[in-house]
């Protein structure tokens, strides 16, 4: 009888592979397409949803946008976002807690992106799993809400670290909950050095003008540098 | 909770390598886990024997090597580990930095094989 005794292979193989494939396909269809996507990631209830919902509103007079929503269940976050009439389609994840790249292009079929301004991807609310998973967004936005404490960055440091934007929620309710900005800003930079901030308030529309111009002038980057190319 | 997806994509790897050398047993399966990754380890652990049940990789081990943030550093020119994945900035002189050179790593590296 022959006895094999162990030996050690070596394999480099990265896990995430699969969906980094999916992610760059994606990536390389908005650029074609000259849709900017833009993804927001958050913990439950720091108004990933009205925050969309106004953006959407606002943006939709002049430009062509489109919403696709992750949900664990329920797909009211998709009835909300409907009322500002734009195309908006729910991922139900079921027990994922967070989206996959190829989540994301099963759900866009049958849309032409050529006819999308930008594309809005709202993950499952939460602030660890959906760090792990590229989802081909050109700008993948964090929130944090004035409610939930200005140490989020530093309890979450792996999701702010991969976000490039982060959006600094509930503007109106920051007297009320004394809201420190400056250490929530020095928390945000210690985790990401020069990352850009927004401050604002879907409610009131305070800091939106601001946000809507940043959006405009990355798109029109992204295109300005994706026409060069070709 | 992404750990049970990721440890069944790490077994149905080994599976594949296995398959491709002959059938193989494996014995070990080894990876490397950036602090970065997103994952965490104790909870992949747990969720790899699960996902290693009624396969032929049951009674396998994981073997995880932690791989700590190393960043690049603009003034100094060179790559360091960070004091904190709470701080990027060059632990020698402060220069903040966002240039990741390790810790985001997700992949296996090996297999025991008998």
């Amino acid at each position: 009888m022959m006895i094999t005794e162990p030996r050690l292979v070596e394999v480099r193989r990265n896990v995430l592979k699969q969906n980094d494939v999916f992610a760059r396909a994606l990536r390389e269809r908005f650029r074609e397409a000259g849709v900017l996507a833009v993804s927001l990631v958050s913990s439950p209830g720091s108004g990933k949803t009205a925050f969309l919902e106004k953006t959407l509103t606002l943006l939709r007079t002049q430009y062509r946008v489109a919403a696709l929503v992750g949900d664990l269940a329920t797909e009211n976050d998709a009835a909300r976002l409907a009322r500002s009439e734009a195309p908006v389609k729910q991922i139900l994840t079921g027990t994922v807690c967070h989206l996959e790249a190829a989540m994301v292009q099963n759900a866009l079929e049958g849309w032409d992106l050529g006819k999308l301004d930008f594309l809005f991807i709202e993950n499952v609310g939460n602030l660890v799993c959906p760090s792990s998973y590229d989802l081909g967004e050109d700008l993948r936005f964090v929130l944090l809400s004035v409610t939930e404490g200005e140490d989020k960055p530093l309890k979450y440091p792996t999701i702010f670290n991969s976000a490039d934007v982060a959006v600094i929620t509930k503007s109106d309710l920051a007297e009320a909950v004394e809201f420190d900005e400056m250490t929530a800003q020095r928390n945000i930079q210690a985790v990401r050095p020069g990352m850009k901030v927004f401050k604002l308030s879907a409610k009131t529309g305070e800091g939106m003008a601001e946000y809507l111009k940043f959006l405009e002038h990355r798109r029109t980057r992204s295109r300005t540098a994706f026409a060069a190319l070709k | 909770m992404h750990e049970l997806s990721i440890a069944m994509s790490i077994v149905e790897m080994a599976q594949e390598e296995s398959e491709r050398r002959g059938q193989v047993q494996v014995l070990a399966v080894r990876l490397r886990l950036g602090q970065l990754s997103g994952v965490v380890k104790e909870a992949l652990l747990s969720s790899y024997e699960m996902a290693c049940e009624n396969t032929s990789l049951e009674g396998s081990e994981l073997v995880i090597e932690e791989i700590p943030v190393e960043v690049f550093c603009p003034k100094c020119q060179v790559a360091r580990r960070i004091r904190s994945i709470q701080w990027f900035c060059c632990p020698r002189c402060f220069t903040p930095t966002t240039e990741i050179v390790h810790g985001k790593e997700l992949e296996v590296v090996a297999l025991e094989i008998k």
